[in-house]
Parts: structure tokens; sequence; C-alpha cells
């Protein structure tokens, strides 16, 4: 398959250094279509079950539905009956629906990306203390690989966690933990900042823990006194965060050295250092 | 042994007894200690069944009402019996509903009345031990009748949609597909509940409660299709958490075939306290030993929070305690799936190759037991088509070394609940490796002095220094200081600690007593 696509600049390499604003309301349209083997071809590949026994019949619903999809024409290139009534489908085709990338609206990351020694750095010269990280999932969530990745000495990817940077303090609380014990422990550590990694979302678990937890926060401390709320996790919109109730929400493949830039950026640099 | 590493057997001879140092003295902790659930499963195999309105379990209520009178260092059971004498009933679940209405006081009896107690309470328990060994031999019956899978390893399938009618087709789908081994993930979170769950249950998060009903629905629905596919298909659940005694007890009455019991895996990722996961994980196993169950043992977590090469050791290490306790428990080799797992970073150089080797060195260590081998999770990334190619690397090294019980991997990992169609594809892809190489083994010998003769024997070396340095400082202390999967687990904290005793001088378990008379 083909090993790049057409992206829409949110993990380009351009937006290292420079804070960017993100990309609504361009000038003029930059229409991009997919790219099969040829500028302009629009192909796809698309994979999907229809709850259908094989035969000419399934095959010829498939093609309907990657023609709905936009997908036109269509060619059904694998058909394969799976048990009793399922049909899998693996469908190609050239889709018809255009993309203007200047139109395309996403969170960029709206902060400096820094290493480890200058995010210490800063901590050190402007805040004069050590920031006070508290961590934790929430609700029944006993995944704790995430907040694991971004706190634990041991991070992810070859980058290190949060534990490792010298200038923060680090409670990583670990699993299954309740809001009211997150908020306590908060209050306890003097938190500037909470994070809470929430992994499973079957009936939307993720952003019912998510508003529980933001509005324990609201009714426990005052506005000023609040620490930053930050919820990461594989299932996020990271757009949610009015609706949620938190300050910022990080997606899948957030690296520790990302979590540690925003927080001195959000506490530190972008608010007038106030110790 | 079957000697394609070479492996030095001194050293193995010495893995071993240093494994019995650094266990025994939890063994003897085990020994003096009881738990709730421990009483509870007591108080279940005697009988005592259903929940009252609110959906606690009557052995919930009445463990807490004897605790309240009595303490729970004597056990319940002979409290529980003297009471019932006194009351004039011969029903355990209606004392159990009215000391949960106040109206029994408990009483730790002496003389005759202790010892018409006592026989009272073991004829119960024993009532109780012998269904399991009717349900046992049941077993024996539907294997000899259907058959075992035709191939080794045994191919494992998870279901996990939260209803357990919905995982009862599932299941069976998966059976006709060629599972021979379900397991049905429990509900995130039942691992603290401090009760078990009354009843078939439609709702759970991520998984679909441990029940005793929603075990005997899946039971049943297994058997039609082990008729039907013509080989029996084995049942898994998970005797882990607060309950795992009760969870153990539960799996022998309703016949369950497979449970999920790690010595240390419910204190390092559960935080459940260390004294309270050992004591109970004595009492699980030598449920599970005369049920003839066959453990599944949790090493492949280790390396999904710790690097699967810096800490490969850390894995045999586990595997030799969890073959200690589950020994001296009563469990035979052949009831110990021993785990493991597929879970170096693929952009290690020569990482097959380490895995292998890996893979090997648990073969070799444990000749006879049916090793558990865990896909890669870690290191899926949601890109499909490269985790489709990482879990046929995954079913290649299993028919290599010689797996016993084989967990397909899902190239949805970290993506989605399997789909139909990632179940589908996976399985496929199980079956092509097998076809195309199961018996590879035969012909897969590591050179001498090579690449995975060498790191097989470095991790053994390795895994010796760490049981040296745990039997100095005790198992307990090496768990309070962060030496299994990096956290950091103290002995006098972490969940269930409230519901632990040590035993008085009078301590009475039936239970206990049958099972170690047998072993």
């Amino acid at each position: 398959m083909s090993e790049r696509s057409e992206r829409t600049g949110q993990h380009s390499s351009a937006a290292l250094t420079q804070p960017r604003s993100g990309g609504v309301s361009g000038a003029q349209k930059q229409i991009v279509r997919p790219y099969g083997d040829t500028t302009g071809d629009g192909m796809v590949q698309v994979s999907f079950t229809l709850p259908v026994t094989h035969d000419k019949r399934a095959e010829g619903a498939a093609v309907q539905l990657a023609n709905r999809m936009g997908i036109d024409p269509a060619m059904v290139v694998h058909a394969k009956g799976m048990g009793d009534g399922f049909t899998f489908f693996v469908v190609y085709g050239r889709v018809n629906h255009l993309v203007d990338l200047n139109a395309v609206q996403v969170v960029e990351r709206d902060f400096a990306l820094l290493s480890a020694k200058d995010v210490n750095a800063v901590i050190k010269q402007r805040l004069r203390r050590k920031l006070s990280v508290v961590g934790a999932c929430i609700g029944t969530d006993a995944h704790t690989v995430g907040i694991d990745a971004i706190l634990n000495v041991k991070g992810i990817a070859g980058e290190k966690g949060l534990e490792y940077y010298r200038e923060l303090k680090v409670t990583n609380m670990g699993a299954q933990v309740s809001v009211p014990e997150l908020v306590e422990t908060a209050r306890a550590e003097k938190a500037d900042a909470v994070l809470v990694s929430q992994v499973v979302t079957q009936r939307d678990a993720h952003l019912h823990n998510t508003r529980e937890m933001s509005a324990a926060f609201r009714e426990a401390l005052p506005a000023g006194r609040r620490p930053l709320l930050i919820v990461g996790g594989p299932r996020f919109d990271e757009t949610m965060t009015d609706e949620l109730g938190v300050d910022r929400i990080f997606g899948r493949g957030t690296t520790p050295g990302e979590v540690a830039s925003y927080l001195v950026h959000a506490l530190i640099t972008q608010r007038k250092a106030t110790p | 042994m079957t000697g394609k590493l070479d492996l030095d057997p001194v050293l193995v001879a010495r893995a071993r007894e240093l494994a019995r140092r650094a266990g025994q003295p939890v063994v003897d902790l085990a020994r003096s200690h009881t738990t709730v659930s421990v009483e509870r499963a007591v108080l279940r195999l005697a009988g005592v069944t259903g929940a009252d309105p609110d959906g606690i379990p009557w052995v919930n209520r009445l463990v807490d009402a004897v605790a309240a009178d009595v303490g729970l260092g004597h056990g319940v059971a002979v409290p529980v019996f003297d009471a019932l004498v006194r009351e004039g009933i011969t029903d355990v679940t209606l004392l159990a509903q009215k000391a949960a209405a106040g109206s029994v006081r408990f009483a730790q009896p002496t003389g005759r009345a202790a010892t018409a107690a006592r026989s009272a309470a073991r004829r119960a328990v024993g009532a109780g031990i012998r269904r399991i060994d009717r349900r046992r031999a049941e077993r024996d019956r539907l294997v000899k009748r259907h058959g075992d899978p035709a191939q080794r390893p045994w191919i494992y399938l998870i279901v996990a949609t939260g209803d357990i009618y919905e995982d009862i087709p599932q299941a069976q789908a998966a059976a006709r597909a060629g599972a021979d081994v379900i397991a049905v993930i429990r509900s995130t979170g039942q691992s603290l509940l401090d009760y078990v769950p009354e009843g078939a249950t439609r709702e759970g998060f991520a998984g679909t409660y441990a029940t005793q009903e929603n075990f005997r629905l899946m039971r049943a629905a297994l058997d039609e299709s082990s008729k039907e596919v013509g080989r029996y298909v084995r049942l898994t659940n998970y005797a882990s958490g607060l309950c795992m005694p009760e969870m153990a007890t539960l799996a022998g009455l309703e016949r369950l075939d497979m449970m999920l019991n790690d010595s240390m895996y419910g204190i390092l990722f559960r935080d459940i306290n260390p004294v309270r996961t050992f004591v109970d994980q004595r009492f699980s196993r030598q449920v599970h030993a005369r049920a003839g169950i066959i453990i599944n043992t949790g090493e492949d977590n280790y390396l999904t929070t710790a690097d699967a090469v810096d800490e490969a050791h850390t894995v045999t290490v586990s595997q030799l305690l969890n073959e200690f306790f589950a020994h001296e428990a009563g469990l035979a080799d052949w009831q110990l799936g021993l785990g493991h797992a597929f879970e170096i970073n693929p952009e290690v150089p020569e990482s097959f190759r380490l895995e292998l080797a890996h893979a090997l060195l648990a073969r070799e260590l444990f000749p006879d037991a049916p090793l558990k081998w865990m896909p890669p999770t870690k290191h899926m990334t949601g890109d499909v088509f490269r985790g489709n190619l990482l879990d046929g690397f995954f079913n290649l090294a299993g028919a290599l070394t010689g797996q016993g019980i084989l967990l397909v991997g899902m190239m949805t990992e970290a993506v989605v609940t399997p789909w139909l169609s990632d179940r589908d594809i996976a399985l496929q892809n199980v079956r092509y490796v097998l076809g195309a190489a199961g018996g590879l083994h035969e012909d897969f010998v590591p050179a001498p002095d090579g690449f995975i003769r060498r790191r097989a024997n470095q991790v053994l070396g390795e895994a010796l220094d760490l049981l040296d340095r745990i039997g100095e400082q005790t198992l307990l202390t090496a768990i309070a200081e962060g030496t299994f999967g990096i956290m950091k687990r103290p002995a006098d904290r972490g969940k269930g600690l409230a519901g632990v005793a040590a035993h008085e001088a009078d301590y009475c378990n039936p239970a206990t007593d049958i099972l170690e008379a047998a072993a």
C-alpha cells in the first residue's frame, strides 16, 4: 500500500518549534483527493462486513454501498463468507469527494515543543518551585497504559515519562481512582495540573467520567486555584474541551514531551508567571 | 528437558530452589491467615446461594454478620453451623437471611457443641466439593466423547460484549470458526468488587460480569457447540481480584475449564493488598487443583509496562514463582498455563530472534506445562496491516517453540473491541501459520553457541540473579520495592486489606482440610 497520503498537516514537521494558528478560513481553496498511484486518481480502499450470506446479490449490495459512499466505479476485489449470514468485503475504487485543505479544522499544537532540559529550566527560573502533577485513570477504567506511558520514567517510544523531569513532582494514582479521591489528592499535592487517562469508551464512559471529573473540580475549588485539567485517550475528539469542561484534550500518539511542553506553556509562559 | 538450548541442569535446579526459598515465607503467611473471600467460598461450598434485594450475595451478609460477632479468625464455618443447630434450621441460606435481619447471634462454641458444628460443617462443605468432583468427571467424559483439539497450540479466543446473551452466539460462532478455548473477559472493575454479582447480566464495561449464572449459560452453550464441532470447546474466566477464591469455587461448580489466576497480578496491576492476594490465591489454586482446571498466569502483563527485552528475566522469575505456588497448592504440571508474551518492540534489531529465545526458554524450563502464549498489544499501533503481519510472526513463534495455548492476536488491538471480521482475519492468520508450519518445531533447533541459545542462557542467568536478591530480602519486600512491572506495592497497603485476618488457634476451614487431605 502507499506509505504516504495527503495529510491535513496535523502531523507535519513544519510545526516543530514555532506555534501555529489553526488552519481556519483560507484565502484560496487547496483541493486534494485521494492518491492511489497517480495524482488525482481518487483511489481508496475500504473493507466492511454486511450481514448477508455470500452470493452474487451480496456482492451487488457491497457495490451499491460503496457507490453511496462516493466510490464510483467500485471494484469488489475480495468477498468472503463468515459463519452464518455474514460476508466480508474489500473494495477498491475511485472516490468522487474532494477535500479543501483550507476548510479543515483541527486543533494545531499552539505551543512550542521543548526538550526535557528546557522544560526543567523554565520551571526552575520562572516558577521557582517544582510543578506538581497528579495523574489517574478514573471511573472503572483499569487501563493504566496511557497514564503510565505519559508519567512513568519508562515513558513511551523512547521518550522518558514526566517522572523523569527533575522539576516535576509526579503523583501517579493508578487505575480505578474515584473522582473524590482525585480531587482530594490534587488538593493535598497542591496540583498545578491534573492528568486523567481514559481508554475504555463503551457507552461513552470516557465522556461521562471526564464531565464528572471537571464538574467536581469546579465545585471543589474556586477558578483561580483550580489545577489545569487535562484528559487523554485514544478515542477523544480534541476539539471537545469546552463541552467536557477541561483545558486540554490529548489524543492518540501523544508523547510525554508534548504534555510537558504544554504544561510549561499553559502554566508558565502563557500565564504571567505567578508563583 | 528437550535440550534445544543446552540449559545447565544445575542452574535450572538452582532457579527452582531459589523460587522455593522466595515463595515459602509467602506460603507460610497464606497458611496462617484467612480472608472474607476465602470464608465466603467455604459458605458457597456449604450451599449458601443467592443475594439480597440489593444484589449483595447472602454469603457476604453471613460472613459480615459472623465477623461482627466473633471475628474472622476462627473461620466462619463453625460459628455458622453452631448457629444452625441453635436456630433449629437446616438451610444455610435461610440462616444468612436471618443473620442479615439481625435475628441471629453468632458465637465460637467449645466442647461438644464445637465438635458437632465442625462435623456438620465438614459434611456440608464436603457435599459441595463432591459436586465439583462430579463436574470434573463430567468434563473427562465429554472430552472423551468429543475429543481434544487436533492440534497444539490450542486456539484461544476472547469474547467481551458486556451482554451474556450477545456473548453466547459470538462464542459459538468462534468455536465454529476454529476456537478451542473461549475466554469471556470480565467487566472492567469487577476485580475490585468485594462480592460476586448474581444472575445473568446484560450490562458490562469492556467485558461481561463473571457470575455463576453467566458461567452456567456459557458452559451449556459451549456443550452444544462441542457436540456440533466434534471437539470439546473449553471455557475460561478469571479467578482474580478480591473474589478470587469464590470465582475458583463457582468455576469448579459450573465446570469451567481454565481460569486466569496469577500469583501477583492483582497486587501489581490492581493495587490489591499483597497478603490478601496470596491468601486468596492459595485457596483458589487448591480448588482449581481439585476441579481439574488449568490456570493461566499473567506474566504477559509485566511486559506491557516494562521493557520486554530488559525485563525478560522478570517473566522467568514470575513463572518459577507461579510454578512453586501452584505445586504447593496441589496443581499438576498439566494444569500450569504459565504465561508469556510477544511484546518486544519490532523496531529492535533481531526482535524475532529474541522472542524465539524467550519463548523457547519458557518451553524448556517447563516442558510439561501448557504454556500460554500471548499476542502483541503494546506495539500494535492502529496500523492494522502491520498488526496483521506482527500477529503472523507471533503465531509462527508459537508454532516454532511448541506453545500450549495460543491467544489469538487481533490486528485491531488498541483500535476497537474486535469486530466479526477482525476475528475472522485473525483466525485465518492462525490457521495459515499452523497449517503451513505447525510441525516446524521438530526442525527448529537453534545453532550451538548461536544468538538464540546465548540469549536464552543470558535471561536464565539474569533470572537467577534476581531470585538471589529476592531470597535475601523476601518476596514481599521485592514487591514493595517495585521489582516486578515497575509498580511498588507495600504489604501494608492496597485494597482488601481490611478483609484479612490471622488464624486463631481454633481456626477451622473444612474446605482446606478436605482439599489438603486429598493432595
